[in-house]
């Protein structure tokens, strides 16, 4: 082999190398989802998210995938991600759109609203403190951030007729879907806390479990909590 | 040929003088340092050992683990203080090139060698029998039906259910009621029923020494018997999804009055969504749940997402 192919075989295994660096670090290390950050948002003490669920994410490579959107508080589109921002010692009020269907709960005790202000949710403006998700279809997914002890069950439209006509694209604009409104209080310190959904609603996997219910983006995420 | 009479021996003493005692020599040094080492492990260290005691099967491993570092301790000694008398004694010096002498076939040695070891070896293997029995399984999981039980009355059960990534738990003496947080009474027999809804995880209350698989479909029974007020870390050893490393929580010992007391203040509060519970059972079919295939049949869905799925995707609760 002369030396100007051996020269050049060996810029071009550097340059592969390098491009594989790149591509990882911008791939897995930097990549993932965006930030909703909400924390110049509040005002007098008080924050509000707004999440919507969908049975789909039209959105991404992974169609059959359940998700939630966050919106973004500053363009207020919906971003795909379930990572979002709030200030510390803050009252958040939470808004959830459930645009998904019902899949029952494996244990009914999350059926109980935990951790909120005043321990209820608002169903479509009612209070809630107890979903029974065995005796009809009442419950579509969770939103849980075990640190805080908060554990919300998110209403599904309950009908057969709505369940079978749910919204096709996500994010989601109309469609049967139920309106979830709670109100917690983020700690004084600061600090990051992961949330997840405790409905096995990840189909396909086993138990329910994987795919969408563990990937960023999806069915779990972060919540920071800012100085 | 004796070790005195070796060429190369005799540069290890001085010339003339007969060869010293080296086995005494070392069997004296060994002596005095266990003599020190071992009261200095069995006070000093002894009370700090893992896992503490909290807990009647704690305390009994922290016992174990001091009889282990006890026994242990002059074996090390040993191999360590064999090893430098012989480098400094026994080091090469100038003009000796020639070779220990051999120990090969010493019916002394071999014999002193396979007793010793045999008698530390069958002397765990007893106390550690004993230490597995007495103390009802020593906090391990003993499945489904344990074989050592403690003594002194039923003991208080206590369901460990594990689900992807929370532990909850069930008091079935107290309505059958589910809760987060794991409260417990000084001074009473505690049985744990550990099982999974999904998952294999593994529940370890660290403090009280307790440790058992949560399988699903399975009733891993541990018994232990909290001697201390306080509070125990409680986190899951089996690697079991994304969360795994937060699958944690704090439980708490307290007196009979206040466990009492907050039993039956949780049974109150949570009346609600007890009532919707399934009925208490040691497993959990999680193929199989009540009401989850019913409500989807009822609606005629196939799953979540009310039927976005398609028909080949299996259906699961």
């Amino acid at each position: 082999m002369s030396l100007p192919v051996r020269v050049a075989t060996l810029l071009v295994a550097f340059a592969a190398v390098v491009a594989v660096a790149i591509f990882i670090v911008i791939h897995y290390l930097l990549g993932g989802p965006p930030v909703a950050d909400y924390t110049s948002m509040a005002q007098a003490g008080q924050v509000n998210v707004t999440m919507q669920t969908d049975a789909q994410t039209t959105v991404t490579d992974k169609p059959d995938w359940v998700t939630y959107f966050i919106k973004n508080p500053q363009t207020g589109h919906w971003d795909h991600t379930t990572l979002f921002k709030v200030p510390a010692n803050t009252r958040v009020n939470v808004t959830i759109l459930g645009f998904d269907g019902c899949t029952p709960l494996r244990n009914q005790f999350w059926g109980q609203v935990q951790g909120t202000i005043g321990g209820v949710e608002y169903v479509n403006g009612k209070p809630v403190s107890t979903l029974n998700s065995w005796a009809q279809c009442a419950v579509q997914h969770t939103f849980s951030i075990p640190g805080l002890g908060l554990s919300v069950p998110i209403a599904s439209p309950t009908s057969l007729q709505a369940n079978n006509n749910l919204c096709p694209t996500s994010p989601c604009t109309s469609g049967p879907h139920t309106v979830v409104t709670f109100s917690f209080r983020t700690p004084s310190r600061p600090g990051v806390f992961i949330w997840q959904c405790r409905i096995p609603c990840g189909l396909g996997y086993e138990y329910g479990f994987g795919g969408p219910m563990q990937t960023f983006g999806y069915m779990t995420g972060n919540m920071e909590v800012a100085a | 040929m004796t070790a005195a009479s070796e060429p190369g021996r005799q540069a290890a003493s001085a010339p003339g003088r007969p060869e010293p005692r080296h086995g005494l020599r070392i069997f004296l040094i060994w002596l005095v340092a266990s003599a020190i080492a071992d009261p200095l492990i069995w006070f000093l260290l002894g009370p700090h050992m893992p896992p503490g005691a909290m807990s009647g099967s704690a305390a009994h491993q922290q016992t174990t683990i001091n009889v282990m570092a006890l026994m242990s301790a002059p074996v090390l000694l040993f191999v360590l203080i064999y090893f430098g008398y012989a480098l400094v004694v026994w080091r090469h010096r100038e003009g000796d090139e020639g070779d220990g002498p051999p120990i090969h076939g010493n019916a002394r040695i071999s014999t002193i060698w396979i007793a010793a070891t045999s008698v530390i070896v069958l002397a765990l293997f007893g106390y550690g029998t004993v230490e597995l029995i007495v103390p009802a399984g020593a906090g391990a999981g003993e499945g489904p039906t344990p074989i050592w039980k403690p003594s002194g009355g039923r003991p208080l059960q206590v369901q460990v259910i594990a689900q992807q990534w929370v532990f909850t738990y069930r008091y079935p003496q107290f309505g059958g009621v589910e809760t987060p947080q794991l409260v417990l009474p000084e001074g009473q027999n505690v049985q744990f029923n550990v099982t999974s809804l999904d998952v294999i995880h593994s529940w370890w209350a660290y403090q009280l020494g307790v440790k058992a698989d949560a399988n699903p479909d399975v009733n891993n029974v541990a018994y232990t018997k909290p001697q201390q007020l306080g509070t125990f870390r409680v986190r899951c050893a089996e690697l079991c999804g994304l969360w795994h490393g937060a699958m944690t929580n704090v439980g708490r010992v307290v007196t009979p009055a206040q466990f009492q007391s907050w039993a039956t203040a949780t049974e109150t509060q949570l009346a609600a969504v007890t009532k919707n519970l399934p009925p208490y059972a040691t497993t959990y079919d999680a193929d199989a749940v009540a009401g989850l295939g019913k409500v989807l049949t009822q609606l005629g869905l196939n799953g979540a997402g009310g039927g976005f799925y398609p028909p080949e995707v299996p259906v699961q609760p």
